[in-house]
């Protein structure tokens, strides 16, 4: 599915991932921890194409194909999902217009019929009980106004339409309530299937009790320092990150 | 509603080109020789078989016109070269007078070929629509359709010359009683040498039950355009009027100088709303219309209305302040504008808001949207005068850029010699963030559909205003003309 391979990536002359490589293979979860600033969503933009990063050594091949040849647009299109750490609002764009755009052009690209407006709002309306959306909020401009928490369950909402190969969660976790907590796993776990794969980004471990990880993986300084089973998550909760920091050198 | 529907499957299935409506359609034209002379002017009132007193004010506005110089661009923030009033024709009719139609059926199968790419098939509007179309090819008037249903309501809307041969008393008493010849240079020059346009009479007490609704285009080569609008709302009436355009591509720059008049009597609402599409230029600003147009409403009656919405995205260049005279107690103005520029577009446009009466009330949103290398100025005007107690005014004037070689400029002016009037004005200048983009490009939407996804959201307190049709016919038109400027 994903096989990152040497990854080094600069911003503004610093760099911030450094010789990094993950696989992930389709059916699974990789769980992503570390520090703030060790470069997870750097990761997370890389992936998605956001201009400003520069590939200063490494390759990414995703379901087979070069990732960085092809357009931010085109990644979506092919499967590659990312649930923003920080959703952007976009004034006077209806969340249901924006969702059946996006929809639509995936759709698309798949030789797939678009959905017609009374289509999709059925579609819509399934996903979003689930997740406990209401409509008036979908009626709303996109993410203005919204709540932290209702921001994430908007990014997990968009997630269950577009149902991408691999999805990017980054720290979808953090905002939200206990309640909307397992809500939102309840919506990831929707998702898991054996041909998709999550690369979910979180500082904790309780995201991680609901949405049980195939590995972990710590990030530090750029670097991935540990990776292990789900227990790495517990381990990591109980002696913080300093303990693996310190010994990045060793672990790398 | 069928036919903006229509038009905006039509614009939509076009969406591939440039400019969609550049086409010119050959038919035979009757025109005046090309120059600006006593005996055009005379010529024009004659093969419309006008009466003395039209004559008359005709050549008045002619007279006036040579003795005025042309004075807008010195305030006004537009460049664009000198325009040779003797190069142009002013006269052109689509057929000759002895061969016009009486129907429909009569009509050149060319011209309604031209009407269906436009989108407005004539001939299932009866059928289809509870739109009448008073359509507007050339300058004369060809074809006017759900005549009789609006008769049974003593609604009139006609071409202004058949109103002028059946309603003289109603135009002789209106006709410029807004917008005097003398006004301004364009004006005094429409005054002068106007061909035809729309007229509109809403009796007392009469909803007016359907959108009337005109489409312009501009056609004869050479020709410039001189419509002539005037729409009356007796106490308690409501109407609501369309006017849409779009034009032919062609190389030389085209004049267009039009002139609309609205009177609100007591209780009165008269919705104006306006697509404009005309040929902006090309990438270079070669070619494109200038549309220099006069537009101003009187509120005449206590408690009437009167709003502007427009939608301006074509012409190369634009000035246009369709304005509201208060002169009632209690009556109220309202100008919702969204302008884009790109490419090589200019464009100066805003709104007058003049308080005369007490408890006059006025609103101004203006949303201007400016990308590669246009400009655009937001220029307006709220006057409250010394006996208008208790005037309004809110103004609310957002610009958004798209690129770095742009420009947006808003001037207000605010006058005020009354000391209860409440103004506010409110002012943003904003991009398009490189994060919005991001955001909807990871979610698979291309770019330059992204744009206009964001900039009809920028717009959307305006496109609200519109009817429903006539939106999304308008949000079409955002996006084509923001076409090419990302990326
Ligand atoms: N545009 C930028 N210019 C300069 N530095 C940047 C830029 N973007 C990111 N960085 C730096 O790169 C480092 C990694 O940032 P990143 O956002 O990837 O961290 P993170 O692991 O996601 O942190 P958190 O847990 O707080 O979300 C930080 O030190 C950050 O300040
Ligand atoms: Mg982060």
């Amino acid at each position: 599915m994903l096989e990152i391979k040497g990854l080094s990536v600069s911003v503004a002359g610093k760099e911030i991932l450094k010789d990094f490589s993950l696989s992930v293979a389709a059916g699974e979860v990789h769980a992503i921890m570390g520090p703030n600033g060790s470069g997870k969503s750097t990761l997370s933009y890389v992936l998605a194409g956001r201009e400003g990063y520069d590939i200063t050594a490494g390759s990414v091949l995703y379901r087979g194909q070069d990732l960085f040849a092809l357009e931010p647009e085109m990644r979506a299109r092919e499967g590659l999902f990312l649930a923003f750490q920080y959703p952007v609002e976009i004034p006077g764009v209806g969340s249901a217009t924006f969702l059946k755009t996006a929809v639509n052009a995936i759709r698309k690209h798949r030789g797939e019929k678009e959905y017609d407006a009374m289509e999709f709002l059925k579609v819509m309306r399934e996903k979003r009980d689930a997740l406990g959306i209401s409509e008036e909020m979908m009626r709303r401009t996109l993410n203005v106004g919204f709540s932290g928490g209702e921001k994430k369950r908007n990014e997990i909402l968009q997630m269950a339409l577009l149902e991408p190969y691999l999805a990017v969660l980054d720290e979808t976790d953090s905002g939200l309530d206990i309640d909307a907590l397992k809500v939102a796993a309840d919506g990831i776990n929707a998702l898991r299937s054996p041909e998709r794969a999550m690369i979910v980004i979180t500082h904790y471990q309780r995201l991680l009790e609901y949405v049980v990880p195939d590995y972990v993986h710590v990030l530090a300084d750029g670097r991935v320092v540990r990776s292990g089973g789900k227990e790495l998550a517990l381990e990591l909760e109980e002696k913080g990150y300093s303990g693996f920091t310190g010994n990045a050198e060793a672990a790398a | 509603m069928a036919t903006n529907t229509e038009t905006a499957r039509t614009v939509e299935a076009l969406s591939e080109q440039r400019y969609k409506y550049g086409f010119v359609t050959d038919i035979e034209a009757d025109s005046a020789p090309p120059g600006l002379n006593e005996e055009i002017v005379r010529f024009i009132s004659a093969k419309k078989g006008e009466p003395e007193w039209l004559l008359d004010w005709r050549l008045r506005a002619y007279h006036r016109w040579m003795e005025t110089a042309e004075d807008t661009p010195s305030w006004a923030h537009l460049d664009y070269p000198e325009i040779d009033y003797q190069a142009s024709s002013y006269y052109s009719a689509p057929l000759r007078d002895e061969d016009r139609p009486k129907s429909l059926d009569e009509i050149d199968p060319e011209l309604l070929k031209t009407y269906e790419k436009l989108g407005i098939p004539l001939q299932e509007q009866e059928m289809l629509s509870g739109v009448a179309v008073d359509a507007v090819f050339d300058s004369v008037s060809v074809a006017t359709t759900f005549k009789s249903k609006l008769a049974e309501l003593g609604v009139i809307f006609c071409s202004l010359s058949e109103a002028v041969a059946e309603h003289p008393e109603l135009v002789q008493k209106y006709l410029g009683s807004v917008v005097p010849y003398a006004d301004n240079y364009f004006a005094t020059l429409n005054s002068a040498v106007f061909t035809d346009g729309s007229f509109v009479y809403i009796p007392k007490g009469v909803r007016c039950p359907m959108e009337l609704s005109t489409y312009f285009r501009i056609n004869a080569a050479n020709t410039g355009q001189f419509e002539r609008t005037l729409i009356i709302a007796d106490e308690g009436s409501y109407v609501s009027y369309l006017e849409g355009c779009t034009a032919p591509m062609r190389d030389e720059n085209q004049l267009h100088a039009a002139v609309v008049e609205l009177v609100a009597f007591d209780d009165a609402e008269i919705k104006y709303s306006t697509v404009q599409n005309w040929y902006p230029g090309d990438e270079n600003g070669k070619g494109g219309i200038f549309n220099f147009v006069t537009k101003r409403g009187a509120c005449r009656g206590r408690n009437s209305k009167i709003s502007w919405t427009q939608v301006e995205t074509g012409s190369a260049i634009t000035w246009k302040y369709p304005s509201c005279l208060l002169l009632g107690d209690g009556s109220s103005g309202e100008f919702y504008s969204i302008a884009i520029t790109n490419n090589c577009q200019q464009a100066d446009t805003g709104t007058k808001m003049i308080h005369v009466g007490k408890n006059t009330k006025s609103r101004i949103v203006s949303k201007g949207v400016s990308a590669g290398r246009a400009n655009q100025t937001y220029r307006g005007l709220v006057r409250v005068q010394g006996k208008a107690d208790n005037a309004r005014n809110h103004t609310q004037c957002d610009s958004l850029l798209i690129g770095e070689q742009c420009g947006a400029h808003t001037v207000p002016y605010i006058e005020s010699r009354n000391a209860s009037a409440q103004l506010e004005h409110e002012a943003t200048t904003s991009k398009i963030s490189e994060d919005q983009l991001f955001y909807c490009r990871q979610r698979g939407i291309a770019e330059e559909e992204a744009v206009a996804l964001i900039v009809n959201g920028f717009c959307r307190e305006v496109l609200q205003e519109l009817p429903m049709e006539f939106a999304v016919e308008a949000q079409k038109l955002v996006a084509i003309s923001l076409e090419g400027s990302v990326g």
